[in-house]
C-alpha cells in the first residue's frame, strides 16, 4: 500500500461542499502502482478542480493529481485529431492548437477544465444544439482500470465500458490520455450576433426558431426580474469568423491566441460581495449594456467562449460559505416546468447572476450523460441563502415530474432518489461499473452521496 | 456525505432521548436524510421518538448508549457504521444535571455525574473523531452549556463537568483541521427542558426549539462555536472578568 501523506481539505468550485484526502501527485509512469496500492476508502483522480459540488473529492481515501504536458499533444491534421494526456487542460491546448488551426469540439464556459474531466463530465457548450456534448467526440481512450492494466476503449472497442467512462464522473476508472475530434477553424475570432428578449416567451421562441442557423447559440437570463420582465435575457449567437470577415489589425494575425487572465480574487474575502442589491444592479447594467440587435460583431476566442475566465478565481466572491450551481433540463414540451422555475427564483429574493439557458440538441449513447433534447438552465446562488435547501429539493420535485435530470458535474444538493429517477440507466451504468471494478476501488463523494457506487 | 446547505445523510444522537438533542436532529432532517441513530441507556424509553422521526422511508433506530462506560464507546460508533456506513453528523447530547445540595453531601453521586458528563464525552468524542479521520468526514456538535463559562455555587459539579467537556472540544476541533472533519460547540443558557423541570428560570432562558435552530445555523455557517441565545456571548464576556466578590452575589441561583 502507498505511505499515505496527512489529509488535505479539497473543496469543489462551489467551495461548499468539503472533505479531506490525501493527495498524490502521479505522472502515466506511476499511476498505475498508486492505484494498485490504493486504500481501502479508494482512488478518484481530481483535476482542476472546477466541477462545482463534490465530485471531484473522496473522503478518506487517495485523490491522484495526474499531471499533464500539452506540449507532447499530437495533431493530426489529416484526421483533424489531437491525441492528449487527460490531464491537460483546455486553456494548454488551445494554446498549442488555435495558432495551428484547430478549436476544442466542446468548451464549456471555462478553458481550465482538464481533457480527463471533460470526458468524465460528458461536457457541453454553446453547440450542443448541433454537435452534442465532448463524448460525442472523443475517438479512443486510454483507461487505467482498478487492477492497474490499461485498456483502450472507443466506440467500437469495449463499447460498453467506453459509454460508461463519457460522463462516468472517473468512477470507471482513469482516464491516462484521449484523441478528440478537433474542429478546422480560418482565424481565432468569432462572429457573433446578439438579441435582447424582453421576457422568457420571447427567448424561447427566438431560440426554437433561430439555434439551427448558428454553431453557437446561448442565452444570458435575468432571474431576478419579475412581472411582465419575468425572463428576460441577452441572446448571443456566433461561428468561428473566417479569414474574409476579419478586418483592421486582426487580417495580419488571424489566429493569434494568448487570452490573459486580468484580475484575480484575493484568497480571503471575509464576507460575500453577492446580495440581492448587488445582484439585481449588476443584471440591469448587463442587460442594458446589452445591444437591442446587432450583428456580425467580431470577438475574441476566449470572449466569446470564457468571459468569466478574465477573473481568476471568481469563486471567492461567494465568500467563505461559498454557493451553489443548480443546473436541470427538462424536454421540450415542458415550458410550463420551465417556467414554474424561472417564477419560484424570482419570487424567492435569492441573488441569482449569471444564469445560463440553452437548448440542448440529440443526447448520447453514454447512460450517465446529462444533456437530452430539451432545455436546460444553470445558475448560481450562495449557499447561505436562508431556505435555499428547502427551495432546491421542491424544484428537484418539478425537473423530476417534467422527465428532465440534473447535472452531476454540478450537484451539491440532491438525493439517491432524485438521480435515479433522472437517469433511468443508472442500474445498467452500474452493472458495468461493477464489472470493470469489482472491489471498488474508483469512489467519490459525489458517487457516496448520490448512491452511483455501493 | 453532508451536501452544501450542511444537511446530512445520517445523523447519529448520543443522548437519544435530550430534548435539545432531539429537537437538533428535526431541525435537520430533510430528504437527504436517510439513518438516524438514537443511542441511549434504555433504548425503548426512545421509542416515541423513533416513530416520530420514522417517515419517507427513513431508518431510525434505537441502540443501547451507556456514557458512564467508557470501554464500551469505540464498538458502539463500529456498530452504527455498520448499520449506516459513513456517520455525517454526531449529537452529543447526553448529560445530568443533579443536584448540588445532594452532591455536597454525597461525594460519589458527583463523581458520577461526571463520569458521564466529562469522561463519558471525552471517550465517545475520541471514537467519534476517530471515525471522522478515517472517512475523511464528519461533523461533531457537543452540547456544552454556559455553566462551564463561570461555574457559579449553585451548581458548580455540573458546571466543572460542561467546562471540561467545553475544553475538549475545542482541543479536538483543533486537531481535526484539515481532515475533513469538524466540532461544532454549542453553548446554551438555561433551557426549559425535561433536565430542568422544577428548577427557577433564570434570565435569557431558550428552548429546545431556539437552541436547534441556532445549531443548524451554526452547521451551516461552519462555526465553531454557538451560543444560545446569542447574547450570552455577550452577557458571559462580562460574567467572565467579574471579580469573585461581585459574582458570588449575583443572584444567578
Amino acid at each position: 500500500m502507498n505511505k499515505l501523506t496527512p489529509p488535505t481539505r479539497l473543496t469543489g468550485w462551489g467551495r461548499a461542499t468539503a472533505s479531506g484526502a490525501s493527495v498524490l501527485p502521479v505522472s502515466r509512469g506511476n499511476i498505475a502502482d498508486a492505484v494498485v496500492g490504493a486504500p481501502e476508502r479508494g482512488a478518484l483522480v481530481r483535476g482542476l478542480g472546477r466541477s462545482y459540488g463534490d465530485a471531484a473529492q473522496n473522503a478518506g481515501g487517495l485523490i491522484l493529481r495526474l499531471a499533464g504536458l500539452a506540449g507532447d499533444a499530437v495533431l493530426d491534421t489529416v484526421q483533424h485529431t489531437v491525441t492528449v494526456g487527460a490531464g491537460v487542460s483546455i486553456d494548454d491546448l488551445l494554446r498549442v492548437t488555435v495558432p495551428q488551426g484547430y478549436f476544442v469540439p466542446v468548451t464549456p464556459g471555462t478553458r481550465f477544465v482538464t481533457i480527463g474531466g471533460a470526458i468524465a463530465s460528458d461536457i457541453h457548450g454553446k453547440n450542443h444544439h448541433g454537435e452534442g456534448s465532448f463524448g460525442n467526440h472523443v475517438r479512443r481512450i486510454s483507461l487505467l482500470l482498478a487492477d492497474g492494466t490499461t485498456l483502450e476503449i472507443s466506440p467500437s472497442q469495449h463499447t460498453e465500458l467506453f459509454w460508461a467512462t463519457i460522463g462516468g464522473m472517473g468512477l470507471t476508472g482513469a482516464i491516462v490520455d484521449a484523441t478528440i475530434s478537433m474542429l478546422p477553424i480560418e482565424t481565432s475570432r468569432c462572429i457573433v450576433d446578439t438579441t435582447r428578449a424582453h421576457d422568457l416567451e420571447h427567448i424561447l421562441t427566438l431560440m426554437e426558431e433561430g439555434d439551427d442557423r448558428y454553431r453557437y447559440s446561448v442565452a444570458w437570463i435575468d432571474l431576478m426580474a419579475k412581472g411582465r420582465h419575468l425572463g428576460r435575457s441577452v441572446l448571443t449567437r456566433g461561428d468561428h469568423a473566417t479569414v474574409e470577415q476579419l478586418t483592421g489589425s486582426a487580417t495580419s494575425s488571424p489566429r493569434h491566441y494568448d487570452p490573459r487572465v486580468v484580475a484575480s480574487v484575493p484568497p480571503v474575502v471575509p464576507v460575500s460581495l453577492i446580495n440581492n442589491l448587488s445582484v439585481r444592479a449588476f443584471n440591469e447594467f448587463w442587460f442594458r449594456k446589452a445591444p437591442l440587435y446587432r450583428t456580425d460583431e467580431i470577438h475574441s476566442l476566449a470572449g466569446f467562449f470564457h468571459p468569466l475566465d478574465m477573473v481568476g478565481s471568481w469563486n471567492r466572491i461567494y465568500g467563505p460559505r461559498g454557493f451553489v450551481q443548480y443546473q436541470f433540463l427538462v424536454p421540450f414540451g415542458q415550458e410550463d416546468a420551465l417556467r414554474h422555475i424561472v417564477e419560484r427564483f424570482a419570487a424567492s429574493g435569492a441573488a441569482s447572476f449569471l444564469a445560463v439557458l440553452k437548448r440542448f440538441g440529440a443526447g448520447n449513447a453514454a447512460p450517465l450523460s446529462f444533456p437530452a433534447p430539451g432545455w436546460t438552465l444553470a445558475l448560481d446562488i450562495p449557499a447561505s441563502f436562508s431556505g435555499l435547501g428547502e427551495i432546491l429539493h421542491e424544484l428537484d420535485h418539478t425537473v423530476l415530474d417534467a422527465g428532465g435530470r440534473h447535472y452531476l458535474a454540478k450537484d451539491s444538493h440532491t438525493t439517491p432518489q432524485a438521480i435515479s429517477r433522472g437517469y433511468p440507466r443508472l442500474a445498467e451504468w452500474q452493472d458495468v461499473r461493477n464489472r470493470s471494478d469489482p472491489t471498488g476501488v474508483w469512489r467519490s463523494d459525489l458517487g457516496r452521496r448520490l448512491g452511483l457506487i455501493a | 456525505m453532508h451536501n452544501a446547505f450542511a444537511q446530512p445523510q445520517t445523523i447519529l444522537l448520543l443522548g437519544g432521548t435530550s430534548d435539545i438533542g432531539l429537537a437538533i436532529v428535526r431541525a435537520l432532517v430533510s430528504p437527504t436524510c436517510h439513518d438516524i441513530v438514537l443511542a441511549c441507556r434504555n433504548p425503548s424509553a426512545a421509542d416515541e421518538a423513533v416513530a416520530s422521526l420514522r417517515a419517507d422511508g427513513r431508518n431510525v433506530t434505537a441502540v443501547r448508549f451507556d456514557a458512564s462506560q467508557p470501554a464500551t464507546h469505540a464498538a458502539l460508533i463500529t456498530d452504527v457504521v455498520s448499520r449506516v456506513g459513513d456517520i455525517d453528523l454526531v449529537i452529543m447530547a447526553f448529560g445530568v444535571l443533579g443536584d448540588q445540595g445532594n452532591f455536597d453531601q454525597d461525594p460519589v453521586a458527583a463523581a458520577e455525574a461526571v463520569t458521564v458528563n466529562y469522561v463519558g464525552g471525552v471517550s465517545s468524542g475520541l471514537a467519534v473523531a476517530a471515525q471522522f479521520r478515517k472517512q475523511g468526514h464528519g461533523r461533531l456538535v457537543v452540547l456544552s452549556s454556559v455553566a462551564g463559562e463561570r461555574t457559579r455555587k449553585s451548581n458548580f459539579v455540573y458546571g466543572s463537568s460542561k467546562a471540561g467537556i467545553d475544553a475538549f472540544a475545542q482541543g479536538l476541533g483543533d486537531s481535526l483541521v484539515g481532515t475533513g472533519a469538524t466540532v461544532l460547540i454549542v453553548r446554551p443558557g438555561f433551557v426549559h427542558s425535561a433536565m430542568t423541570a422544577g428548577l427557577a428560570a433564570v434570565p435569557f432562558s431558550t428552548t429546545p426549539e431556539a437552541v436547534a435552530e441556532a445549531t443548524v445555523r451554526g452547521l451551516h455557517a461552519a462555526k465553531r462555536t454557538v451560543w444560545a441565545p446569542g447574547i450570552l456571548r455577550y452577557v458571559f464576556m462580562i460574567l467572565r472578568h467579574l471579580p469573585g466578590a461581585v459574582f458570588r452575589r449575583l443572584p444567578l441561583g
